[in-house]
């Protein structure tokens, strides 16, 4: 059971595909500008995330590996119909609106793609719908937090709820600039736990690679 | 300790850095302090000028600055740098770029976003893509329109509309009032007025185009900046919006105007010479400098900002990598490359 439970979990935290695998960046950086922007574009993607996975494991043993990725994308192209014309029925026109452009382009984001890929053609069908489900969800709430943290320090609010009254709102941070600038505190913040983390384990920190020792300091941080 | 035992000499107090190297007696605070000095007429100007509310920017821009660095190194644990000037620098070249009467809770702002996101983050001083001090005016542009664009005219009177703000605004009405707004604006601006106080409006720096001159002239004395930048920046703005106003004189304002308004003169000396983001060789310097003029007047001109210096240095400084690599110099003996490798 634990390991069930950790293959959902797993796209909460661990391979979280917006802070840990940096996937799906386009939706990321342009439809967190508000909590529920980033509430819609999550669920309608997770919707599309669980449903893809799972047809695609249902039909991995009949797919021929030379045209797997067409395939794959015909059957998420499918899910994302499905998504637009719901929202388009039911969803708020408000939403609908700001979403716009997005909902269509999750065809081509790199979340669903790669999960196809790299989970759903090598495992069942009730893994894959907890693979596509977790990250999913750890998708939404990776968004959710980019856009209310945008949304409070632009309009000083959360979900449209005054959190700061008379807040002079700094536009800075709703427009894409905005979006980079948290989205970097955010990867910071991530290396931050994970040093910290090794530090109580007692593990020695390694850095990521690429870092530069001239103009980073996270060694020196993390040795004390 | 055994004879055998090979002492090494202690190396962790030695700098190693890559080459070219100067023998010089010149540092970094030397340099600030001079800039400094050159900064200092048209900060007197401006102050003479309008009073409190231009002190009160420049004092929590220069403050924020240096608050904001000390603390960044003390969170990345580094040490403590403040004594380079370089912070000073920056928060004094802030200041002069806001309009007087900034709230001071801005001008903090401004230093958090100045210091903080356009340097401490790269790794302090000399690693910084961009000019701290632009990044810090161009995101409160961004963050504040209504704010950035209320300027003071005298120690009491404001204006929205600086001549460049209503020159834009005019271009976006149309031929017809682009004409009118023209001959409007020329029989009101007069040029003496700028070149030694200016009364239509601007940023804190923008007071005085003679300070700014003078203390340019001073950089370019003591060759702490290379005149390369600043005459080829103002000269290729002459030459843009001259040939402009050439095409149609009803449309386009006349180059000294173009030269005397806005910030141009402020970021021709102070900004777009930064030396840690502008290309090192000579030619390098002229085509940055060319860059930088010409995205000016396309914003000028056509865009829908009234003032392009700021963005125009600040892409310019994206591209120095690049202009760099392709103007590096060749290896002495080095045998000659077929064509242009980048």
């Amino acid at each position: 059971m634990s390991s069930v439970f950790s293959k959902f979990s797993n796209g909460l935290w661990r391979e979280n595909p917006v802070l840990v695998l940096m996937l799906g960046m386009c939706p990321t950086l342009a439809v967190s500008s508000s909590a529920k922007n980033a509430f819609g574009m999550g669920v309608a993607t997770t919707f599309v995330l669980a449903g893809s996975n799972l047809v695609i494991s249902l039909c991995r043993k009949v797919i021929p590996a030379q045209v797997r990725i067409p395939c794959y994308i015909v059957i998420i192209a499918t899910f994302v119909t499905i998504v637009e014309q719901l929202m388009q029925a039911y969803a708020p026109a408000e939403l609908n609106q700001m979403l716009g452009i997005f909902i269509p382009l999750i065809v081509v984001n790199c979340i669903v793609l790669g999960r196809a890929e790299a989970f759903a053609s090598k495992n069942g069908p009730f893994l894959s719908l907890l693979d596509g489900l977790g990250m999913g969800c750890g998708f939404t709430l990776a968004l959710m937090a980019l856009g209310a943290v945008r949304e409070l320090i632009a309009a000083g609010t959360i979900f449209e709820l005054q959190i700061i009254p008379n807040w002079q709102g700094i536009l800075l941070l709703k427009m894409p600039t905005g979006a980079f600038i948290v989205l970097a505190f955010f990867l910071a913040g991530m290396n931050l736990l994970k040093m910290r983390k090794c530090r109580k384990e007692g593990r020695a920190y390694e850095p990521p690679e690429e870092l530069n020792c001239r103009t980073c300091s996270i060694c020196k941080i993390s040795r004390q | 300790m055994s004879e055998n035992e090979i002492r090494m000499p202690d190396t962790s107090r030695l700098i190693v850095s890559s080459s070219p190297h100067f023998h010089t007696t010149d540092s970094v605070s030397k340099i600030m302090l001079w800039v400094i000095a050159a900064l200092l007429p048209v900060t007197a100007v401006s102050v003479w000028h309008y009073g409190l509310p231009a002190l009160e920017v420049i004092f929590f821009c220069t403050a924020g600055c240096v608050a904001v660095e000390v603390l960044c190194a003390r969170l990345m644990r580094r040490p403590i740098e403040i004594n380079d000037g370089s912070a000073l620098v920056t928060g004094l070249l802030l200041g002069l770029n806001l309009p007087p009467g900034t709230p001071i809770w801005i001008c903090l702002v401004g230093a958090l976003l100045a210091i903080g996101l356009g340097k401490m983050v790269f790794g302090g001083i000399g690693c910084n893509p961009f000019n701290p001090a632009i990044v810090g005016r161009v995101g409160l542009l961004i963050a504040f329109p209504q704010t950035m664009n209320t300027w003071m005219t005298g120690p009491d009177a404001y204006t929205t509309a600086t001549p460049l703000k209503m020159l834009s605004d005019a271009h976006l009405a149309g031929q017809e009032g682009a004409t009118n707004a023209m001959s409007e604006m020329l029989s009101q601006v007069s040029y003496g007025d700028w070149l030694l106080l200016n009364q239509h409006g601007g940023s804190i720096g923008e007071i005085s185009a003679l300070a700014l001159i003078l203390g340019g002239i001073l950089l370019i004395a003591l060759n702490i900046i290379r005149w390369q930048i600043p005459f080829f920046y103002i000269l290729t703005v002459a030459v843009f919006t001259g040939l402009a106003w050439l095409s149609d004189s009803s449309l386009y304002a006349p180059p000294q105007y173009h030269l005397l308004s806005g910030g141009l003169l402020l970021g021709a000396f102070f900004m777009a010479t930064d030396m840690v983001t502008s290309p090192v060789s000579r030619t390098g310097a002229i085509v940055f400098a060319i860059g930088c003029g010409i995205i000016t007047c396309v914003i000028r001109l056509w865009g829908s900002y009234p003032e392009g210096v700021s963005f125009a240095i600040l892409i310019m400084n994206a591209l120095t990598p690049l202009i760099d690599r392709m103007t590096a110099g060749k290896p002495f003996g080095a045998p000659k490359k077929k064509g242009l490798k980048l």
